[in-house]
């Protein structure tokens, strides 16, 4: 398989703190990856990278070949790679369908002309737009509640909206930070259904920052561990899950002193 | 009681019509009265809330704006003057609604896209331009007005781009700053631009700016009416403003009602979310900043030809604060607060205040007394029309502390300023 993502020696750096280190990383398309690692590992930074909301001090990043750094987030998210937030980042006081068709700006083709004009190409444009945003909100469960203010939504229902807007884009590679936080185990289950059907639907690509690691361990084919910027283990989720520097960066590592080790007090 | 008839969209519009009828009456009868007037308006205020259907509500108001106005305009020519000066207003307030009130960018200096698009009739409308070219092929004939309005639009807009390109990746605060300082560069350039070119002839000003002309005087020869009798020249002057402000309107509807009007409400809401999810920032801004420009230019056209004389004196900071005032007084981002909040501050001005100072001066000049005080001591630094910016400033604060979203505020707004901070 080809890859739509790839990353080489990416290293990003505030100040004195090294919030990527040299990271490579490739996604292959029509698949459910997932970053994960402690608080602080620069998960957050790596997709930020990838959104064009930082540019890193060296490496590369392209998306179907073409370079992604220097680009602005607009240009893309034109591209076709959009993202939810680890922090919903609603339009808080829009509908749920506003919020939906904002997302497809990138995709209109109407200009200031057509809107101005009313012409019957804006019309058309128009209503397909809010047919489609009506369907996106069906997809990710929202039917019914158009209308409704995205702040009065249900926690939930927020990380649901967030992921249809992000869809409206028509992305072909979709970047979601942490979808099931504070989700209960059931919705959680329910996204990730809902991820494995987008899959197999709109053949998406998806990639995760999760920190809920029975959704990890469940949904994703590959499988990315970043600890204090670095990558220190990836692969099959199985495979990642056994990597002694993986529950080391978890857990910490176990401190063997001889008068505990040896049984004698 | 009555409240509750007039739910009922029979005795609504009754209602309406026997107030306008009544209070055009009264003008009629006595057309000094600025209290009569005054009335006048309210009725047309009553209309705007009152409840009936749109079709009948639609009649009324053409009938109040298309024949009321300018029979009582024609009775008293102020009442036309005012009715001009606050169709002039209304424009700029809907311009400034655009980048203000739908993209939210503070813009401090929207006056000076007022004045290049003044200055750019009033240069070539007149014979300063033959100062720069020589010769004497200035004034253009007063038919180019209709063209210059499209080339104040243009010029307008496109130092509207221009301010906008440099600026628009400042945020809040400091935006407005630069706005406030681009409007004050544009009014010292008019006012020094008489050397080492005479482009603005500097302080002095610019006269006689050609008018447009009546396009339909053969028309009106025709049915008797003569076209250069000074009653009808104002009549055409508000005329074209309707027309403007009705375009005004219409473009910032569509505006708001469109993916353009829905991008902008996201940059609002939201920047980095909003250019994530694909709204291009720069080119979402520059347009607003474009399209509040290029209103700003045409009315300005307009201005310089209606007040044939102009001078860098009537585009002050102070200008730019007043139509600000205008819209956030009238409720940001609402297309109905802008004219209201235009038409409340223009009549404040011009009619409310000087009206009190005019009585004010009567009652002095007559010695009247009032609780034993003879009014003829009144001090005469003691004239409502001078403290006119205080009023405003006391009429913004109580504002900000009773109705922060305005009279008549969009329905976003209120939403915004329900919103509880974040902790």
């Amino acid at each position: 398989m080809a890859a739509l993502l790839e990353a080489r020696g990416v290293t990003k750096r505030f100040g004195g703190l090294i919030a990527l280190n040299k990271v490579d990383f490739i996604l292959e398309e029509g698949r459910i990856a997932s970053i994960i690692g402690p608080n602080g590992a620069g998960k957050t930074t790596f997709f930020n990278v990838f959104t064009g909301l930082y540019v890193p001090e060296e490496g590369t990043v392209s998306f179907r070949g073409a370079p992604l750094l220097g680009l602005r987030s607009d240009q893309i998210t034109a591209l076709g790679v959009c993202r939810t937030f680890q922090n919903i980042r609603l339009f808080r006081n829009m509908t749920a369908v506003e919020n939906v068709l904002v997302g497809m700006h990138a995709r209109v083709g109407a200009g200031l002309w057509s809107a101005l004009s009313r012409n019957r190409r804006f019309k058309t444009e128009e209503r397909a737009l809010w047919a489609r945003a009506a369907e996106l909100l069906d997809t990710v469960g929202l039917r019914g509640r158009a209308n409704e203010i995205a702040r009065n939504l249900p926690y939930g229902d927020q990380r649901r909206l967030e992921i249809g807007r992000a869809l409206a884009s028509r992305p072909a590679l979709l970047l979601l930070d942490e979808p099931t936080a504070g989700m209960t185990q059931g919705e959680a289950r329910d996204l990730m259904a809902l991820l494995r059907r987008l899959i197999a639907d709109l053949g998406l690509t998806i990639l995760l920052i999760e920190h809920n690691m029975r959704v990890v361990m469940e949904v994703s084919d590959h499988v990315t561990v970043l600890d204090y910027g670095e990558k220190i283990a990836e692969g099959r989720a199985v495979e990642v899950q056994r990597d002694p520097r993986v529950i080391e960066a978890y857990l910490g590592r176990r401190k063997w002193t001889p008068a505990a080790g040896d049984g004698r007090a | 009681m009555i409240v509750g008839l007039l739910e009922k969209p029979v005795f609504a519009t009754g209602l309406v019509v026997g107030l306008l009828a009544l209070t055009t009456w009264g003008v009629t009868r006595s057309p000094r009265s600025i209290v009569l007037f005054m009335l006048f308006q309210a009725s047309i205020l009553v209309l705007y809330f009152a409840r009936i259907p749109r079709g009948p509500k639609t009649l009324l108001t053409a009938v109040t704006l298309g024949v009321l106005m300018p029979v009582l305009g024609t009775i008293n020519a102020y009442y036309m003057e005012i009715a001009i000066q606050v169709g002039i207003f209304v424009a700029l307030a809907l311009g400034l609604n655009i980048v203000v009130g739908l993209a939210e960018l503070l813009d401090l200096g929207y006056v000076a896209f007022f004045a290049v698009g003044a200055y750019s009739w009033a240069i070539f409308g007149s014979p300063q331009a033959n100062q720069m070219f020589g010769g004497s092929a200035f004034p253009l004939s007063p038919w180019w007005f209709f063209v210059f309005l499209l080339v104040g639009v243009g010029v307008a807009a496109g130092a509207g781009i221009l301010l906008g390109l440099p600026v628009l990746r400042l945020h809040g605060d400091y935006l407005a700053l630069v706005t406030l300082g681009f409007g004050e560069v544009i009014r010292v350039l008019a006012n020094n631009l008489d050397k080492p070119i005479n482009l603005t002839n500097g302080p002095k000003g610019i006269t006689p700016i050609g008018r447009p002309p009546i396009f339909f005087a053969p028309l009106l020869q025709a049915v008797g009416i003569d076209p250069s009798s000074n009653v009808i020249y104002p009549l055409y002057l508000y005329a074209l403003v309707l027309l403007i402000v009705g375009v005004t309107v219409l473009v910032n509807r569509r505006l708001e009602d469109s993916h353009i009007g829905r991008a902008w409400e996201a940059i609002r809401e939201d920047q980095t979310a909003a250019q994530a999810m694909g709204v291009p920032l720069v080119r979402m801004k520059l347009l607003a900043f474009a399209c509040g420009a290029s209103f700003a230019g045409a009315v300005g056209v307009l201005f310089s030809a209606k007040q044939i004389f102009i001078n860098p004196e009537s585009f002050t900071f102070m200008e730019s604060i007043g139509v600000l005032a205008m819209i956030i007084l009238g409720g940001m981002g609402s297309i109905p607060g802008a004219i209201l909040g235009a038409a409340v501050v223009t009549i404040l001005n011009l009619q409310v205040l000087k009206g009190f100072s005019l009585w004010l001066n009567e009652l002095r000049n007559a010695g009247t007394m009032i609780l034993g005080y003879n009014l003829a001591n009144l001090p005469t630094q003691l004239e409502p029309a001078k403290y006119e910016r205080m009023i405003f400033g006391l009429i913004l604060v109580l504002m900000m502390i009773f109705r922060p979203q305005g009279i008549l505020p969009a329905r976003r707004r209120t939403r915004e300023l329900q919103e509880p901070a974040e902790p």
